[in-house]
This record gives structure tokens, C-alpha cells and sequence, in this order.
């Protein structure tokens, strides 16, 4: 019982200390908030509500006036931010209708990315990454975000292996019955095809 | 009466100083007056059933100490997966916001815990939680469903809430966690729920004492064309263009199911994490609760002891005594 009740004191100063700086900073976020704490508290008096994302993330500054000069890109994936706000000049990505580039000021997009190479620009040095599918979220405020599920430096990459799996793939597609298979094995010509021009091209 | 009471004391005089108390000697270095022999050297106050206790209680102390430490180790391999998470579900709440108090009639609520018992508090947290979010939703034409994640939770929820349940799912950290497994968890659940919002329960990991329950919401895609078209904080959505698809619905759909996988990914890992907290403080409270114990144990042993010696000691003297006079 102590123990709990010396948690619950550790517990109370550090989440107070850290709800403060962010319920300043995001004036629309608290009032969804508001309206689902009190909603709860009406309900279920006796327990403290949960706490819900927003109140775990930095608030994105607001749609500037006037183009800012870099793109700020948070590239994550599920092992790792391979990116967090990092500033840049202009990222390429494969999206579903082709390669698209963005430079800071785009138009506020949602776009879905198929198998390819995403590019990010910065002065002068440009990083490749080899994606698979994700999507990307272009703010207003040149804010974009990119979230794959695998990404790769292209020297990462084996040639042998890509065509292998190539031929792999188009083997199995032409010996596909069912639709789920003929899927799949598009699905694997589709990546492997998009692996094999990202090491040429 | 007198003479009753030596020759009561003669009887056990003699077999104090037979040769068999000098063979228990021998036999335990460390406490040398101390052993019931049995029917013949019966002292008066037996110290065995304290000394039963105290090698029990020394034993669970072991116990609890290698559980803690192997939960260490555990948590330390497990943190840095989920702070590599953290990153994931952010681009989705800065751009669809986050609605915990959408008024939907189909909810459902994923309760994540953990198969493994010894934890603290952390499981019942989350079924309260989850409870209390199907009493905040419930009302004419709204149903309130769980899909249950662990063990735990589907023990304290089948009791009372059996006919709410959809989907159970355990056995969840058999291979160590990964997204391939939890994008084919949340694909099952997307398939066979029906759904206008998902609200992930789950014990977010702030540090090794403090784990916050937290509720992520996932809406579906026509409860988002609700929201963005009736303002407020998705009023800004139709500003976004939609590349690509054939369709605007086609593109959002594809972007809830993998904001659900997602949010549950960095969900599951979070709530791993918390778990091996929670048992590494429930076992070190338990040792130090061991320890405790131990020490008042001792105190009750020497006492004990001491006093028998005594008894002893006095028995000798007056026996002497009344030898001699």
C-alpha cells in the first residue's frame, strides 16, 4: 500500500510537470480533450480519465504566411525515425502515380507510395533510400511526413539476389491459381521490378 | 513435591550431559546448542517450525530477486524497440487529429495485456479502463465490442462482459514482437470487426516506475468524412489532395487500416515494456517484503533460542543446586 501510494506520488509531479508546456502549446487539442475528460468524469467519477496521443506529441507549428525556405521531413519507420524533423531542401518519393517531388510550399497532399526510391535532397548531397510501401502527408506548413514499413540505403542492395527474385516471381505468377496467389506473385514482380530499376537506373 | 520436581529435573539432567549432545555439537557447526534431538533431549521451546519459515522466506527472496533481474534484462532489450516506435503513430494524429469523444455507434475496444501474471497493477488498469469506455459509450443504437489481447484481460472480462466479446488473442509475445505479426493481428481484427471507431487501451511506458493507460482512436473512414465535414478539428481535411487510387475513399481506407497497425504496434511494444516495469518493481518490493519478513524472523529465532538456553541454564543451576544443598 506505501508502495502504491508513493508510485501514485511519483507519478502525479511528472505528469503534471510535462501536461503543462503542452496543453499551452496545442489550444485546439484540449478541447477534444476537455470534452472526453468530461464525459468521463461524469461516468466514471472515481478514475482518472486516460491520457490519449495527443497529449504525448509536439504540437506542428501553424501554416506560415509567407514559403519557408526548407522542408522539415520526418521519415520514420516501424524500427526506427530514420528522420525527425530533419530540414531539407526537397525530398523525391515513388508515390502510386510516379515519382513527385516536394519542396517546401507543396499543396497539402495525402499521397500512397508504391516499391521505390525515395531521394532527400540537402544542399548538396542527396541520400537514396529504397521503400517499400507507405504513405506520405504533406502539410501546409512544409511539413511532410513519410512512413514506410522497410527502407534501405540502395548499397544495400544485391543485384543477383533482385534478379532471382525476379525470375522467381515471374515463374510463380505464370503457375498461379488462385487470385491470391496470382496477387501475391504480382506483388513480388511488382517490388522486385521496382528493386532491379532503382539499381540501374 | 520438592523431590518430585528434582527428580523431574534429574531425569532431564541426564540425558543433557549424555554423549549424545556432544555428537550434535559435531554435527552443526553453527548453532551448537541448538537441535531437537527428538523424544529423548526435548528442550522446552522448539525452534524448527521458525526455522522452517525462514528457509522458505530466504527461498521466494531468491526467487523474486532472479525474476526482477531477468525482467531487467528484458525490459532493456524490449525499450529501445518501443522508443524506435514512438515515431510511428505521430504523422497520423498531426493529420487526422485525435477524437476520443466522436460519438459513433459501433466502437470497439482493444484491450492490450499480458499473458503473464506477477505484474502489478497494469492489467486490471487496462480492463477498468476499457470497462469504463464501453459505460461512456453505451446508449440507444450504440454497441460497445472487445477484441482482448493476453491473457489477463480475457480472464477479467469473460467474468461479465462475455457476450461483448469478439476476438481473443493470446499468446502474443511467443516470438519476440515485430510489425509483420502485428500488421497480420490487425489485419484479422479489421476483417472481422465491424467498426465506426477502434480505441486501443494499453499502458503507455513514461519510465521504469510510471505507466500512464492511454487510449488511442482510430476512426474509420466514413466516420473521418463525418468529422471533416461537419469542421472542427478535421474541418482542414478536404484541403489535402488525395494522389493516386482511383477514388478519395479508396486512399483513406488504405490510410486507416495502416494507421490501426500502426497505432497497435507501438501499442503492443508500449505495453510489453510497462509490463516488464511493473514486474520488476512488484518483485522488488517483493524481496524487500521478503526481507523484511526475514529479519523479523531472525529477531523471533535468537529470541527463542535464547530463551530455551536460559530455561536450560536454569534447569542445570537449580539442579546442581539442589544436588549440593
Amino acid at each position: 500500500m506505501l508502495r502504491r501510494a508513493s508510485m501514485l506520488l511519483a507519478c502525479r509531479p511528472i505528469l503534471a510537470a510535462r501536461a503543462r508546456p503542452f496543453s499551452t502549446d496545442l489550444p485546439a487539442a484540449p478541447s477534444a480533450d476537455a470534452t472526453f475528460t468530461e464525459a468521463w468524469t461524469k461516468v466514471i467519477p472515481n478514475m482518472d480519465p486516460p491520457k490519449t496521443p495527443l497529449s504525448f506529441m509536439q504540437p506542428r507549428p501553424p501554416t506560415p504566411s509567407s514559403i519557408p525556405s526548407k522542408l522539415t521531413v520526418n521519415f520514420v519507420l516501424p524500427y526506427a525515425s530514420e528522420l525527425a524533423t530533419k530540414e531539407v531542401d526537397m525530398v523525391i518519393v515513388p508515390a502510386t502515380t510516379g515519382q513527385m517531388g516536394v519542396l517546401p510550399g507543396h499543396v497539402a497532399t495525402i499521397a500512397e507510395l508504391k516499391p521505390g526510391v525515395l531521394s532527400v535532397h540537402e544542399g548538396s548531397e542527396m541520400t537514396k533510400y529504397f521503400i517499400s510501401s507507405g504513405f506520405v502527408f504533406i502539410h501546409a506548413n512544409s511539413f511532410a511526413d513519410i512512413i514506410a514499413v522497410e527502407a534501405v540505403p540502395l548499397d544495400r542492395l544485391d543485384v543477383n539476389l533482385v534478379q532471382k527474385g525476379l525470375a522467381e516471381f515471374t515463374s510463380k505468377l505464370s503457375s498461379a491459381t488462385t487470385d491470391l496467389e496470382k496477387a501475391e506473385a504480382q506483388i513480388g514482380i511488382d517490388v522486385h521490378s521496382a528493386l532491379n530499376s532503382a539499381l540501374t537506373g | 513435591m520438592a523431590m518430585a520436581a528434582l527428580r523431574r529435573e534429574g531425569r532431564r539432567l541426564a540425558p543433557l550431559i549424555s554423549p549424545r549432545t556432544i555428537t550434535a555439537v559435531r554435527s552443526s557447526p553453527l548453532y551448537p546448542t541448538l537441535e531437537d534431538e527428538g523424544p529423548l533431549g526435548v528442550r522446552h521451546i522448539s525452534t524448527q517450525v521458525v526455522r522452517n519459515r525462514m528457509k522458505s522466506v530466504k527461498n521466494i527472496q531468491k526467487i523474486t530477486k532472479a525474476m526482477k533481474m531477468v525482467a531487467a534484462s528484458k525490459l532493456r532489450a524490449i525499450q529501445t524497440k518501443t522508443e524506435n516506435s514512438r515515431g510511428l503513430w505521430q504523422p497520423f494524429t498531426a493529420l487526422l487529429g485525435d477524437l476520443p469523444s466522436a460519438d459513433v455507434k459501433k466502437n470497439v475496444v482493444v484491450t492490450i495485456s499480458s499473458d503473464k501474471g506477477l505484474c502489478g497493477g497494469i492489467n486490471s488498469t487496462s480492463v477498468k479502463i476499457s470497462k469504463g469506455l464501453h459505460k461512456l459509450n453505451s446508449g440507444p443504437e450504440k454497441e460497445t465490442k472487445y477484441v482482448i489481447l493476453g491473457e489477463k484481460a480475457k480472464a477479467q472480462l469473460v467474468r461479465d462482459s462475455k457476450k461483448d466479446i469478439e476476438l481473443i488473442i493470446t499468446e502474443l509475445q511467443k516470438n519476440p514482437l515485430n510489425y509483420t505479426q502485428v500488421s497480420v493481428l490487425a489485419d484479422e481484427i479489421l476483417k472481422n470487426v465491424e467498426y465506426d471507431a477502434l480505441r486501443i487501451v494499453f499502458n503507455k511506458f513514461q519510465s521504469v516506475v510510471s505507466f500512464v493507460p492511454t487510449v488511442s482512436t482510430v476512426l474509420s473512414t466514413e466516420i473521418v468524412e463525418r468529422e471533416a465535414e461537419s469542421g472542427g478539428k478535421l474541418g482542414d481535411l478536404d484541403s489535402y489532395e488525395v494522389e493516386g487510387g482511383e477514388t478519395k475513399g479508396e486512399i483513406l481506407q488504405n490510410l486507416a487500416e495502416f494507421q490501426f497497425s500502426c497505432t497497435m504496434f507501438n501499442a503492443v511494444l508500449e505495453n510489453a515494456c510497462s509490463e516488464q516495469g511493473a514486474r520488476m518493481s512488484a518483485m522488488d518490493s517483493s524481496s524487500r517484503n521478503a526481507g523484511d519478513m526475514l529479519d523479523r524472523l531472525t529477531l523471533t529465532y535468537n529470541r527463542t533460542r535464547q530463551a530455551s538456553i536460559t530455561t536450560e541454564l536454569i534447569e542445570i543451576i537449580s539442579g546442581a543446586s539442589a544436588l549440593e544443598g
